[in-house]
């Protein structure tokens, strides 16, 4: 490395930079993550999700689910931010079992 | 006498948990304390190369669980260091074979004759790792400026802080210590590597010592010789400076910044 790399490097943000804040953001995230969760969590996370979006409209970050298990109990808590004027996806029910009325 | 349980462990693999543990308990023997170095890596067990001894082992540790063999019998007295014992890993058997109970009773005997025991974890966080940390009452968490490393450390910041007898039975924690190996002075300064304070301020653990990387420290396990006794090395000088802190003493951190010939080479464009 020259004289005029070093001088060059400075201004770069380094790898070492890099690894920091990813592990940073990683390490963050195990740590508060309750790593005791049972391993369904994540689809079941993504199915509520699925469901409520039938409904109404909502970002991925509105849902939170969070697992808490403590000695004597478990709970599931689930936290849904939903937006100031809910826009709803549709007026009919998403299941189609109109039709069948007549005969 | 209660022997101090002192646990060497890291989450990962090969980033010097055996030849840490042999320099530190070899370290603490140099300084008067009776000690033992226990490999809990259970089939696939390294202490006794790094220490020299594969050749005088006879029963292991299973095999005192199991009540095959007295410890007098397990124990290997090292040759060169007064005061230091070996309890090998048994090569054959699994892990399975370590149990809470049984390794409970060697730990019990052994406190009663030695000052501190060192446990040379395996890699993982399965029986093998969980047992050895199990008892301890201080940890030594191996880590080396990489960032699977110190991810891996810090799971096991986690695990010590919540699967460990003190933790079960409410004690005072698992008193913890980082040591950082491998450590090279002139990549961190070019930005290459991951600084002390980068590693300081994630895993947020006191620092023990930081051992640099240094080819004394391969030159060793090749002969079967605990670094800390190669003190014309950078390493076996910073293993010592640790084992002094460990013990107490306050020594200013030494090789962790680059030397005047590699600044000399960087300005230059040497490699």
């Amino acid at each position: 490395m020259s004289l005029l790399d070093y001088f060059r490097s400075r201004l770069r943000p380094t790898s070492a930079q890099a690894a920091k804040e990813r592990l940073q953001i990683i390490v963050a995230h195990e740590r508060g993550g309750n790593n005791d969760e049972p391993d369904y969590l994540p689809a079941m996370r993504k199915d509520i999700l699925e469901v409520i979006s039938r409904y109404i409209a909502i970002e991925q970050d509105q849902v939170n689910v969070h697992f808490d298990d403590s000695s004597d109990c478990s709970i599931l808590e689930l936290n849904i931010a939903l937006p100031e004027s809910p826009t709803r996806i549709s007026t009919t029910p998403p299941v189609v079992a109109t039709e069948t009325s007549e005969s | 006498m209660v022997a101090k349980i002192v646990v060497v462990t890291s989450g990962k693999g090969g980033v010097g948990k055996t030849t840490s543990s042999a320099a530190i308990g070899t370290g603490f023997a140099l300084r008067g304390l009776k000690t033992v170095i226990i490999d809990f890596d259970v089939g696939l067990r390294n202490l006794d190369l790094v220490m020299n001894c594969e050749r005088r082992v006879v029963y292991d540790l299973i095999n005192v669980i199991n009540e095959e063999a007295t410890l007098s019998q397990a124990l290997i007295k090292d040759k060169r260091t007064d005061g230091l014992y070996i309890l090998p890993a048994s090569q054959t058997r699994d892990k399975d074979a370590l149990t809470v109970e049984g390794v409970q009773r060697v730990l019990d005997e052994l406190s009663g004759v030695f000052d501190i025991i060192v446990c040379d974890s395996p890699a993982g966080i399965e029986k093998g790792a969980l047992t050895a940390m199990y008892f301890a009452d201080e940890a030594i968490i191996v880590t080396n400026p990489e960032v699977s490393s110190v991810r891996d450390s810090d799971r096991i910041l986690g695990i010590l802080q919540s699967k460990t007898k003190r933790a079960a039975e409410g004690r005072e924690p698992v008193k913890e210590h980082l040591l950082i190996t491998r450590y090279s002075p002139e990549r961190v300064k070019k930005g290459e590597m991951l600084s002390i304070q980068d590693i300081e301020e994630i895993l947020a653990v006191p620092l023990l010592g930081v051992i640099p990387e240094s080819k004394s420290v391969l030159k060793a396990s090749n002969q079967g010789l605990p670094v800390i006794l190669d003190s014309v090395s950078v390493a076996g000088q910073a293993y010592g400076d640790a084992v002094d802190r460990f013990l107490g003493q306050e020594v200013e951190h030494r090789f962790i910044n680059p030397s005047r010939m590699a600044i000399f080479k960087r300005m230059f464009g040497g490699e």
